[in-house]
């Protein structure tokens, strides 16, 4: 207890906090990378979805051909026969990401394929994620709520669901750079160091690569600086936090190819320019108020203030003009679509027939973010305690990002990272208020009893009850670092009265014992569930699909056989039509030339294919002729129930083809405003080729046609094909390929009546191939 | 009435700009350098802006580069001044050396970026 020693051990005890905290960081990694491994565990090193697919093709192309070639790629496989520039239609930073690691790895001797390298970038990112995730949060509120955010993150469903293996899609390395960006930000502002507005302007650059997701930090960010100076905490340090950014950062921004020179022409950076000249301004009026004397800097202000108003509307005016003099006011539709919901099912329907572009459900919260949505609160309310720029930069985070995430459930995403860091903050200064009451009140107690000697003895052994009471929750070295400290003050025997000032601010004993136990459990659960989340909910390829059923487990892969049979049985030019959820994995895996695919950059190409599936099949058969279709390819899920299949999306078919190609009614296929596909289906329904080509020899399983997505039994159930044939259907029939039928050389009778008879009245045209159709 | 208040408005602007004057001369002389490069990289980027309305910005790629590049050096020396002005306490501990090696640092990124839009 002499006072000379002290110092050391604090240190010493400050150098063990490092060395414990960087080996948690380290396990934290571990397991986020081992977390995501369900996947591969339960099925197999295979890349997932549709989208990982053509960033896997794109990557298989740069580490072949060399990265000036990439960025030159025209894909002609695709978007028959327009095609697409990859190289500048691309955000490249996934790709350029995995293809850097494939070619670090062969250098080294290390022979990964790629589709391995590819596989596993999603789980390695995660980890660099909550890593970033631990700095940024420590910048908020110190390293303890840092370690904690970073647990968090490690395993929260919604960032699971976009990162497990194999899901190797853009996201998988933005949500790393949204929050490395975010961290080097708070960093530049808490330090002023121009060191790190330059990594901060790199990051984003990343960011910009990555994902389009990039305008959220370009709008955050200045909204931010705005937040700031109104509530008047401008500093020297704000201004080089934001003003190098915004001119670094749009520069590399329009290097990126596919945003260009977007990054200074669409209105989603206008906001970053208008920040920019307003924080001049500002930063002028600190300068001039520094130097002058204040009753001098009144009159500048009254001086100033009337010419700068002018000014100031003059240049509004012609920035309203110029954004108002384009039709969409300068906003894509995705933009827009987030700042009104309703933007997306009005006008464009090609984006709200995504799945991941509606509105989330109350369970979906609960599900991808589970017990963060209570801590949340608490989190924002520790925030305001004391209010710092960097804390209220988060608290900005989180009320954006809870918006976005209420539009679209894909920016669920975007909230996550946000969650956790909030509830990082919550959990870590409840455990450091708890805990510290704990101590005090222990102590207390005894060194009334006790000697001093013996009540260090037990000190020692409080510290371990403690520790172990805490030992899965990270902030442990931090808060209890505090409490030790109060400790050291209390065995040097402060005056009474001060205790018992100190003693105000502390619970009773059993309450926070109760609430450390609560606190512990709750996190329990969250572990829990994210593990359940990710070894059921999110692990599945969705291209490999099992059932369990009481007669054992059921794999169905039914899509790579598809593929591999048209990769094997067809020519290499062939065109295979399909609806454009397909596209992808078709050139990816079959190498088959599509004619629309994911990317949907043509909504009237689309909208031809939308309409062939949903025209009659002569009508169908001219049109995909017409693009040098060979084969057909529809997902049918009748038989095994697969409810995503091309029936259920076919409404959205009708819509988008509608949309185009007028003709085609919605009200036709429905049924008093009910989409059926019974007995009681619309004619037009029943004789569109979708149904078809989905329920063509349907009849033939199972004697009466039960479709088990629909549960009802299927309306046209005889019927034979004149213009399409049957060439291949999976083991499952989950997948169904037909060839179009090539013309026939001499049409008996008169041509054109027959034609127009054919297409006019089904019964007559099926009763009429019977007779004349040559191939039955 | 009028009068009187446009003659107390020269009166107080000419106060304004003795006052100006004064605080100015008492900065020191390598802030003022500074000031000079800021000033000069501010009417470079003026002069673009005029010829661009002149003239059009066709080039995009040039216009962009020319302009970003001289507000880019701008907002750098503002950052580097605002650095090394021992008037602000928050950078007391930052040395000049140092600030100045960040500032070499961000304008090298700066131009590098540039030179990709020349041409």
């Amino acid at each position: 207890m002499a006072p000379p020693e002290t110092p050391q051990p604090t240190t010493l005890r400050h150098a063990f906090g490092n060395v414990l905290s960087v080996f948690v960081l380290l396990l934290i990694g571990v397991f986020a990378f081992s977390i995501r491994l369900f996947s591969v565990i339960k099925y197999e090193s295979v890349i997932h979805e549709f989208d990982p697919y053509f960033n896997y093709r794109v990557t298989q192309y740069l580490t072949k051909s060399g990265v000036y070639d990439f960025w030159n790629w025209f894909d002609d496989r695709t978007w028959y026969p327009l095609g697409r520039v990859i190289g500048g239609t691309v955000y490249p930073g996934l790709t350029l990401t995995a293809g850097t690691l494939w070619r670090i790895l062969n250098s080294l001797n290390i022979p990964l394929s790629v589709e391995t390298v590819c596989v596993f970038t999603a789980p390695i990112f995660s980890a660099f994620a909550s890593w970033a995730t631990y700095l940024l949060t420590k910048e908020v509120k110190g390293a303890g709520a840092g370690l904690t955010a970073a647990a968090l993150l490690a395993m929260v469903p919604s960032y699971i669901s976009r990162s497990v293996a194999g899901s190797y899609d853009n996201e998988a390395v933005a949500i790393f750079a949204l929050i490395l960006t975010f961290y080097l930000y708070i960093k530049t502002l808490n330090t002023g160091s121009l060191f790190y507005a330059t990594l901060n302007a790199m990051a984003y650059f990343y960011m910009v690569c990555s994902w389009g997701g990039y305008t959220f930090i370009i709008n955050l960010i200045p909204m931010h600086v705005l937040l700031c100076i109104v509530t008047g905490r401008y500093s020297p340090r704000l201004y080089i936090a934001y003003a190098p950014l915004v001119v670094l950062g749009t520069l590399l921004a329009a290097l990126v190819p596919v945003v260009g020179f977007n990054a200074v022409m669409t209105s989603e950076h206008f906001a970053s320019f208008l920040v920019f000249i307003i924080i001049h301004v500002v930063a002028l009026v600190y300068y001039i108020k520094g130097i002058l004397t204040p009753q001098m800097f009144k009159v500048a202000v009254t001086l100033v203030v009337s010419v700068g108003l002018i000014v100031c509307g003059a240049v509004l005016a012609v920035l309203i003009a110029l954004v108002a003099s384009s039709p969409t006011k300068g906003w894509s539709g995705r933009s827009l679509s987030l700042l009104d919901p309703t933007y997306a099912s009005k006008y464009i329907p090609i984006i709200a027939s995504v799945s991941e572009h509606q509105p989330p459900t109350w369970p979906s919260y609960f599900m991808d973010i589970n017990v963060l949505a209570f801590l949340v609160p608490a989190g924002i309310i520790a925030c305001f305690l004391p209010l710092s720029d960097a804390s209220s930069f988060a608290v900005l985070y989180i009320v954006t990002s809870v918006y976005f995430s209420g539009v679209m459930v894909r920016l669920m995403l975007v909230l996550a990272p946000a969650a956790c860091i909030m509830s990082g903050i919550a959990l870590s200064e409840a455990f450091d208020v708890f805990t510290r009451s704990i101590k005090f009140q222990l102590l207390g107690s005894t060194e009334n009893l006790q000697v001093n000697n013996a009540g260090e003895s037990t000190n020692v052994a409080q510290n371990d009850v403690v520790k172990t009471e805490k030992n899965e929750d990270s902030q442990k070295e931090r808060s209890s670092r505090k409490s030790k400290k109060k400790e050291k003050e209390s065995t040097e025997r402060v005056p009474l009265v001060s205790r018992i000032e100190q003693k105000l601010l502390v619970l009773p004993l059993e309450t926070s014992l109760i609430a450390v136990f609560l606190l512990v459990l709750l996190g329990a659960f969250y572990v829990v569930h994210c593990v359940w989340a990710a070894a059921e909910a999110y692990s599945a390829p969705s291209i490999v699909l099992t059932s369990r059923s009481h007669d054992g487990l059921h794999v169905f892969d039914d899509f790579r056989e598809a593929y591999s049979w048209l990769s094997h049985n067809t020519e290499v030019d062939d065109k295979v039509a399909s609806w454009w959820d397909y596209g992808y994995q078709t050139t990816a895996m079959a190498n088959r030339t599509v004619i629309v695919d994911n990317n949907t950059w043509n909504n009237t190409h689309i909208a031809t294919v939308g309409t062939a599936m949903s025209s009659p099949e002569k009508a169908a058969w001219d049109i995909f002729n017409s693009l040098d279709v060979k084969y057909v390819l529809v997902v049918f899920g009748g038989l095994v129930g697969y409810p995503s299949d091309d029936i259920n999306k076919f409404l959205w078919m009708v819509r988008i083809g509608g949309g185009v190609f007028p003709h085609i009614k919605e009200p036709d296929y429905l049924r008093d405003g009910q989409y059926r596909i019974d007995s009681q289906a619309t004619p037009t329904m029943l004789n569109c080729l979708m149904y078809k080509l989905s329920y063509y020899r349907f009849v033939e399983t199972d004697g009466k046609g039960f479709d088990r997505v629909r549960h009802t039994e299927i309306g046209k159930k005889y019927f034979k094909l004149t213009h399409f044939e049957e060439v291949f259907t999976t083991h499952h029939w989950m997948v169904r390929i037909y060839k179009l039928k090539s013309p026939r050389n001499r049409i008996r009778g008169k041509t054109k009546k027959s034609k127009s008879k054919a297409s006019s009245t089904t019964s007559s045209k099926r009763s009429g191939t019977r007779k004349k159709n040559p191939w039955h | 009435m009028g009068r009187s208040t446009t003659t107390t408005t020269t009166k107080d602007a000419q106060a304004l700009f003795h006052s100006l004057r004064t605080a100015y001369v008492a900065t020191p002389t390598n802030l003022k350098i500074i000031d000079l490069y800021i000033v000069f990289a501010i009417v470079t980027a003026l002069i673009q802006g005029v010829y661009m309305a002149l003239v059009g910005s066709f080039p995009f790629n040039s216009f962009l580069s020319g302009v970003l590049s001289c507000v880019g050096t701008a907002v750098l020396a503002v950052c580097l001044r605002i650095q090394v002005n021992k008037e602000n306490k928050e950078f007391k501990d930052l040395p000049p050396e140092r600030a100045f090696a960040d500032f070499v640092l961000c304008n090298l990124v700066l131009h590098l970026v540039i030179m990709n839009f020349l041409g």
